[in-house]
């Protein structure tokens, strides 16, 4: 009766086991599978998905999200795609309707350059006061060191 | 001058500090719409109850088009004020039936009450996505040349609708009274 109860334990830990290895692999999946004529549309479908924002689960993007808004913005996308519209048509139709946020890359324009350009304007920022400190400090140095008629003194004073 | 300089982290951080802290009471669920000061876009549809409509069906001089559904808590929530709102008659109030199914759609209607002129039944949720919606419910308000003046993202209540709706129905109308 033990050894059945222990064997029981045991075989409940497998499950368990067993289970955590499956629901990773169920969180991990796609969730809705498209059939593409050629590897040249899957791919630029992935893409797209990757590149636009789920509106709804703002930190996911469409291949990412399980809400139903981007299921229904994946299937939009396939149907585009497979009504042979290009990619820059796909991003602006969706752009017309939800705005630049479902995009993962904003536009450069006006609003975006200090979100563009920003932390490159500060590293070149870091990067001149780096160097304009290090410059300085051999400066400092100089002054720190005696002149000939000094060294004479203090040779002088050692001496004595 | 030099003294000067060296406030200027501080500063630098201050500022910086004050951009996040204002950051913290955004809401990031609400986006502009990219439809504002747009046209309404172009659809045929059926209603609930059965006959098809299209934009030029839109009739009034503001009205609202509440996106709503069966399977949405907050719609439910929201229904009593949107009766209320109708009752009034300031505004016609339309309704977008989003990816919901006929019959239970009706039922609720029956049930607590219809303050649409006509729900449109957006089965598929395609005027929906023209709409740029995501969820229900969200209304937008449509002023008398059928241009999309506002989306609102959420419930209405009477402090949303004192504070994101009247100033807006209000100058409208002020703007219909002058043309």
């Amino acid at each position: 009766m033990m050894t059945l109860v222990k064997n029981s334990k045991l075989w409940l830990s497998v499950l368990a086991l067993l289970g955590t290895l499956f629901l990773g692999s169920v969180q991990a999946s796609p969730v809705d599978t498209y059939e593409f004529s050629d590897p040249v549309t899957q791919k630029r479908y992935q893409e797209l998905t990757k590149e636009l924002r789920c509106p709804k689960c703002q930190n996911q993007n469409l291949a990412d999200s399980n809400s139903p808004i981007a299921a229904d913005l994946r299937q939009q996308v396939y149907n585009l795609l497979n009504q042979g519209k290009s990619d820059m048509e796909i991003m602006s139709y969706m752009v017309d309707r939800y705005g630049d946020f479902v995009l993962y890359r904003p536009k450069v324009k006006n609003m975006t350059y200090i979100l563009w350009f920003g932390p490159a304007v500060l590293l070149l920022l870091g990067v001149g006061v780096i160097i304009f400190i290090l410059r300085r400090k051999p400066q400092a140095k100089e002054k720190t060191t005696l002149s000939a008629e000094q060294q004479d003194k203090l040779k002088q004073i050692l001496k004595d | 001058m030099n003294k000067l300089i060296r406030l200027l982290p501080l500063v630098v951080c201050l500022a910086l500090g004050g951009v996040l802290y204002q950051g913290l009471f955004l809401n990031p669920q609400e986006l502009p719409s990219a439809l504002v000061g747009k046209k309404m876009p172009d659809f045929e549809l059926s209603t609930l109850s059965g006959e098809t409509v299209n934009a030029g069906d839109l009739k009034g001089k503001v009205k609202l088009l509440n996106v709503w559904a069966t399977w949405c808590p907050s719609c439910r929530y929201e229904h009593p004020y949107l009766l209320e709102i109708a009752k009034s008659e300031r505004v016609a109030v339309f309704g977008l039936n989003y990816k919901d199914e006929k019959e239970p759609a009706n039922q609720w209607l029956q049930q607590l009450g219809d303050p649409y002129v006509f729900s449109i039944f957006d089965q598929q949720g395609t005027l929906g996505l023209d709409l740029g919606v995501y969820g229900a419910p969200e209304t937008f308000i449509i002023d008398g040349d059928g241009v999309i003046r506002k989306r609102f993202a959420g419930v209405i209540d009477a402090r949303v609708w004192q504070s994101e709706f009247l100033p807006l129905i209000e100058q409208i109308e002020a703007e219909q009274q002058g043309s």
